[in-house]
């Protein structure tokens, strides 16, 4: 009660505090006048009555403050300090735009990076419970994760022990009908609990019913949320409704969650089940589904594997021909989504995190040099009555709107870098980087941009505070106390600028050696001239292209359509375009050689037409090319690459030998020619052995065309699309682009070039401030030895001299910041050793030419103010004292 | 900075209480209550000027003391402080506190 009506005479005041001033300083006057009349009572003359009452009334000024600080409320003073802080802020803008400017590059980068740590790490994947999830694969010598057949799929599901359920999944390119003809889509088949698996429920309509994936039952399907939007827009009476994909009618029975995302089989408009009725899905060596499963409670992962291992085993034992050297491997559903994202965001993270820590000593080391040039104003006001408390609170004032101001634009800029680096993506990966849909401003992001804030203003306003804490204020009153000043920044900045270097050194060389990955990667050779090559997928509908003569016929009419296209000297018709991967592998066996029934080589084989290899611009070993009407009807052959003739055949000739796939009677292949190794996974992998195969001898109703052309590779694909259609309106053509980009989009050149370049801008950054607070502490040490370096020229310094003065100084500082610097880099690069490409994280060069960098600029940084020294006329030095 | 050397330093706390009990006579205006409390000490307290008004301001919040502008016998303007029933209060407080104290300060300076 008391304490209320406290508050009211306390508002009541600061309402009217114009008459409340104006009474207290009636109130003294009085008072004064008073006491001088007693004083002069007391025999004293009028002037000396005067200063004597004046002097025992004290500083009227601090007197009022005093009864201020009884009747004001704290805001009031921090106002005041705020409106201070502003002022001498406003005053200095150079010093206020660079601090809040490097304050907000810092954040900027570590925000927008901690965002997309938040959305592919920190946050949860959209399931129930994601930690007991598992991604499950069989495993074969060659692929540690390989796929599960269907059949196979039916015994682990049977069989084992472990998993509260098991489901596959399969994402899929599916031709979607529409009353303006086909359109390519993408889907993804399931089986029937799938999404009870994952605890998911749709937002809209019913799930899969179990059985509803068996062959007998009618095709349904869920919708994503983004497909019920942008193509039914958002109906509630899609419910029933039919959509034709890859020539079934299936019914639309449910909408998923707008939240719900699966990356590994993005991106799904469509979910379908698995309807298991033919050729692959039937066949148990055909190894082509992932399975997802949830743990039973209590079961961990090895304990799971070791159950599956067994089960694969078994099954091994009793299918040879299907399941020979089939294991068993499983991974957290968390690890297998995010697990290669997570070294590259990590490094990136650690990058920021460096760059907004040069960034802070930058700023930090500009607010010591202010607070020097600041000792004489804070001196005159302690002696005037400032506080030290009321001092303390305004350089903490002032350290926090600068954290503002460095926040506010920091936490924007965040804003459009995030959308800058998503942009900057590839579209392809980014639809199967599903879980970036989370990118933004979260409650975690911004409890870390919080964080940073808090850190940087403690920072900020310590630092300062601290400077005074040092030094005796009452000394600056004092002239010639400056050297002494100048001393304790000498001290303090010089170890901020040997941090500062060494972290740009650490920053530098991390850019140097992803660089050079890069660079290694792009010039690793592939086997092939991948400048002027156009490349373009086909896909022909089942219907009317699945059996043999007439993909054949398809791929003759494609290549006589192509051939006459402008500009297009070659085509080339394959299975797989080269760098995507080594996968789509066959079984084979030497034909001759002693064999115990299941034994095989498991190897890619691409299935291509005569002019492939010279429109890829391969080169022959050995042998000779297929010729034109090498099909079914000739005697069969196949083209081995270099690894394979090594690998398979040492010291032998493998021409005119024999392979044979071996599920099935022999049905001999003679091999013709050796190819030099052409790339077929991704450029950082290890060429593997590959056999090529007339594609008429093995034809297929997708296939890729390959054209080598005089023109622009990405001017020509309209047509190529065009004179597709023209054969057949309902072929698609999901994926073309130029070899090019096919090379430079693939996810491993991608991974090295966004680090690389990301790394490398920080790099430059922490570079450009590190010379910058280099410079800031060389010449602020000659601004403080000016007299001194005067008095030593007056005595005879030649100017050379002078220059070894200024630069030996700094030589220290850079030396020592080049050795913690690279010692630090080789510590940081064994950490990134998976995100560097036939590259040693020690490697010399790149060690060198950092050192050399950074030696070379931090020398011309310092070199700017030696000249100046040097350049000084000692008589004027010497007057300006 | 050190703090300037006072001619005789009060105890703590106890200038709420020579305003307050100055006041129970008449009521003062600021000057009148330094004044008085230097007579009635017969010189030996000084109330600087410096505490006197911070001091006044926080009764006044407190409620203990009210304040009029009234003339002066010189004719002037000056703000009198009155004693209120809360403050009457709060000084029998204070008193019985401040005697506490000095009984016991007493105490332990016979002991010793």
């Amino acid at each position: 009660m008391n304490s209320l009506l406290r508050f009211f005479r306390q508002f009541w005041i600061l309402l009217r505090r114009e008459k409340f001033n104006n009474e207290l300083e009636e109130e003294m006057a009085f008072h004064r006048e008073h006491a001088e009349k007693q004083l002069q009572a007391d025999g004293l003359p009028p002037q000396a009555a005067q200063h004597a009452a004046r002097r025992q009334f004290g500083s009227a000024l601090r007197l009022k403050e005093a009864s201020h600080d009884i009747v004001g409320f704290r805001f009031e003073s921090v106002l005041q300090d705020f409106r201070f802080a502003l002022r001498q802020l406003r005053k200095n803008p150079g010093f206020t735009a660079t601090a809040a400017l490097m304050l907000a590059l810092g954040m900027c980068a570590s925000i927008a990076i901690f965002a997309f740590v938040d959305a592919a790490l920190l946050k949860p994947l959209p399931y129930r419970d994601p930690s007991t999830l598992v991604a499950v694969f069989e495993s074969t010598s060659a692929f540690p994760h390989s796929n599960l057949s269907y059949p196979d799929y039916l015994d682990w599901k049977k069989l084992n022990t472990v998993f509260r359920s098991l489901d596959i999944f399969d994402g899929n390119e599916m031709i979607l009908t529409t009353p303006s003809g086909a359109q390519p889509t993408h889907g993804a088949r399931v089986s029937d609990g799938f999404f009870r698996t994952l605890g998911v429920a749709p937002v809209l309509g019913r799930d899969f019913a179990p059985g509803e994936d068996l062959p007998s039952a009618a095709r349904t399907v869920l919708l994503s949320y983004a497909t019920w939007q942008q193509r039914y827009g958002g109906n509630k009476d899609v419910l029933g409704q039919t959509v034709v994909l890859d020539g079934n009618a299936n019914v639309i029975i449910g909408v998923l969650p707008a939240d719900f995302h699966f990356a590994p089989a993005e991106p799904a408009a469509f979910w379908t089940t698995m309807h298991a009725s033919s050729g692959c899905d039937i066949r148990r060596s055909c190894h082509g589904l992932y399975g997802v499963a949830r743990l039973k409670d209590g079961v961990s992962l090895s304990t799971a594997l070791a159950n599956v291992t067994a089960i694969a085993a078994q099954l091994e034992k009793l299918y040879p021909d299907d399941n020979m050297g089939q294991g068993a491997s499983l991974t957290t559903l968390t690890e297998y989504i995010v697990g290669d994202i997570r070294p590259i965001l990590f490094v990136l993270l650690c990058g920021a995190g460096l760059l907004l820590l040069i960034a802070s000593i930058n700023v930090a080391s500009l607010l010591l040099v202010r607070s020097e040039s600041r000792k004489r104003e804070v001196a005159v006001r302690t002696a005037l009555g400032a506080s030290r408390v009321r001092l303390t609170r305004q350089f903490v004032t002032e350290g926090l709107v600068l954290v503002a101001a460095g926040s506010v634009l920091g936490l924007g800029s965040a804003y459009w870098t995030m959308q800058l680096l998503t942009k900057l993506i590839p579209q392809n990966m980014l639809a199967r980087m599903t879980f970036l849909r989370g990118l933004g401003f979260t409650a975690r992001v911004w409890v870390f941009a919080a964080i940073i804030s808090v850190l940087a203003a403690a920072l900020f306003s310590l630092t300062p505070t601290l400077h005074f804490s040092w030094s005796q204020i009452r000394d600056s009153l004092a002239e010639g106390s400056r050297a002494h000043a100048g001393n304790t920044w000498r001290r303090v900045g010089s170890k901020l600028v040997v941090l500062e270097l060494a972290t740009a050194v650490v920053l530098l060389v991390g850019a140097g050696l992803l660089g050079k990955s890069l660079y290694l990667l792009l010039q690793v050779d592939i086997g092939m001239r991948p400048e002027h090559l156009a490349t373009l997928s086909i896909d022909a509908p089942n219907s009317n292209y699945e059996k043999n003569p007439q993909a054949i016929a398809l791929e003759r009419r494609v290549i006589r359509e192509m051939a006459v296209l402008p500009g297009v000297e070659s085509v080339g018709i394959t299975s797989d375009i080269p760098v995507t991967h080594w996968g789509n592998t066959t079984w084979l066996r030497v034909l001759g050689r002693p064999w115990n029934g299941h034994d095989h080589i498991d190897v890619p084989e691409r299935d291509v037409n005569p002019e492939y290899f010279t429109t890829l611009g391969a080169k022959l070993v050995r042998g000779r090319y297929f010729t034109e009407g090498e099909d079914a009807s000739k005697p069969h052959v196949v083209i081995i690459n270099q690894a394979f003739a090594k690998e398979y055949f040492p010291g032998e000739d493998p021409i005119g030998k024999q392979l044979s796939h071996i599920s099935v009677a022999p049905d001999p292949m003679e091999i013709v020619g050796i190819v030099q190794d052409i790339k077929e996974g991704q450029l950082d992998t290890v060429n593997q052995g590959a056999v090529y195969i007339p594609f008429e001898q093995s034809p297929n109703n997708y296939f890729n065309v390959v054209l080598r052309t005089s023109q622009a590779e990405q001017s020509l694909l309209p047509a190529m699309r065009a004179a597709i259609h023209q054969i057949d309106p309902d072929i698609i053509t999901p994926a073309g682009s130029s070899m090019l980009e096919v090379i430079n989009g693939s996810p491993s050149a991608y991974m090295h070039r966004s680090s690389a370049w990301l790394v490398g801008g920080f790099a430059l950054l922490a570079l450009l401030l590190g010379i910058v607070g280099l410079y800031g502490v060389v010449a602020y040490s000659v601004s403080q030895r000016t007299r001194e370096i005067g008095i030593r020229m007056a005595l005879g310094a030649q100017s050379r001299s002078v220059y070894q003065l200024i630069l030996k100084e700094a030589g220290r500082l850079i030396a020592i910041g080049l050795v913690i610097g690279l010692v630090c880099s080789i510590a940081a690069a064994t950490l990134m050793r998976t995100l560097l490409f036939s590259v040693r994280s020690w490697d010399v060069p790149t060690l060198a030419a950092v050192a050399a960098v950074l030696a070379i600029f931090a020398l011309l940084a310092s070199y700017i103010p030696a000249r100046r020294a040097a350049s000084l006329d000692p008589v004027e030095t010497l007057r300006a004292e | 900075m050190q703090p300037m050397a006072k001619k005789s330093d009060l105890l703590p706390g106890t200038l709420d209480l020579l305003i307050l009990k100055t006041l129970t006579r008449a009521p003062q205006h600021g000057y009148g209550i330094a004044l008085s409390i230097k007579q009635s000490s017969q010189d030996f307290l000084t109330v600087e000027e410096g505490s006197l008004y911070p001091a006044l301001q926080r009764l006044l919040l407190q409620g203990w003391v009210k304040a009029e502008w009234k003339k002066t016998e010189t004719n002037r303007r000056a703000r009198y402080y009155t004693l209120t029933q809360s403050g009457r209060k709060q000084l029998g407080v204070e008193l019985s506190q401040f005697q506490r104290m000095i009984a016991a300060i007493g105490r332990v300076l016979q002991d010793a």
